[in-house]
């Protein structure tokens, strides 16, 4: 038997620490928000660009269905297409703030990988940094949204 | 059985050179989605109205349609490479890994050819109403 084996039937062995003994710092939450963003984009946020991009060529009624969903189920709306428009709304919401997010510590990384930025100090405020940009430019988007379509 | 030693079988194959080559396209792709992604943001941004037929018709012209199917392309890329590390991290299963592995290549490759698709329908056959 290999030793992987033997270590696997023997469930009391002692473990390495892992992530539960770790204080959370802006670095290691933005390394695991990257991750959970772009797997955000690439589900809800990619599907949402082909439904957008194939209501617009669909033609108006097609786009109106879009609209009804995601950006407003209109006044004469049932309790029930109103929750459904506001589930739509949270995801929205998701995909705009993962959007903001992983651009931010994207570029954070791509400055990472020409090799600058990893002194502690340096690292934990641009870490800090990105998060605070992806909100307030979050925070920009739902303005503009509530300022131009729900009259707000 | 080859009978030589470990060191033996790989001494003199040399590497394969394509070592850094996802690493590579994954921050190529990083910086295109950069580029198209902000000219998205920048035109909805500055679009007059959100009428379906005045976005048919800004998405039907050469300088919209052309940026949006690139942007489509390195998108899907990037995302593709993106959720292949995640798989190759979390599914240990070689079975499942396979299996995950071929639908995400499905999975990115039919929906950028959707969406190429529906951006070239508009630019070549006119905004319908």
């Amino acid at each position: 038997m290999k030793d992987a084996e033997i270590m696997a039937k023997n469930p009391n062995r002692p473990l390495s620490p892992h992530l539960q003994v770790y204080r959370w710092s802006p670095q290691m939450a933005i390394s695991i928000f990257h991750r959970a963003t772009g797997f955000i984009l690439a589900t809800v946020g990619m599907i949402t660009l082909l439904w957008w991009l194939s209501a617009i060529g669909g033609g108006a009624e097609s786009y109106a269905t879009f609209q009804k969903y995601v950006v407003s189920a209109g006044d004469s709306a049932t309790g029930f297409e109103t929750a459904v428009n506001w589930f739509f709304r949270l995801l929205g919401l998701a995909v705009t703030f993962s959007f903001f997010q992983h651009l931010a510590s994207g570029i954070r990384h791509l400055v990472l990988d020409i090799g600058a930025g990893y002194e502690l100090k340096a690292n934990r405020t641009w870490a800090s940094a990105a998060f605070i940009a992806a909100f307030f430019a979050t925070a920009f988007v739902v303005l503009f949204v509530a300022s131009r379509f729900l009259g707000v | 059985m080859d009978s030589r030693t470990y060191i033996g079988r790989v001494r003199g194959l040399g590497s394969a050179k394509h070592g850094g080559e996802h690493w590579l396209k994954q921050r190529l792709t990083a910086i295109g989605n950069i580029l198209l992604t902000t000219w998205l943001v920048v035109s909805l941004l500055l679009m007059p109205n959100f009428d379906q037929a005045t976005l048919a018709q800004w998405l039907a012209q050469p300088t919209v349609a052309v940026p949006m199917i690139l942007m489509i392309v390195n998108i899907f890329s990037h995302a593709r490479l993106g959720l292949q590390v995640v798989i190759e991290d979390y599914v240990h299963d070689e079975g499942l890994k396979f299996g995950a592995m071929a639908l995400l290549n499905f999975y990115v490759v039919a929906s950028a050819v959707f969406g190429i698709f529906v951006v070239a329908k508009l630019a070549f056959t006119g905004a319908s109403a």
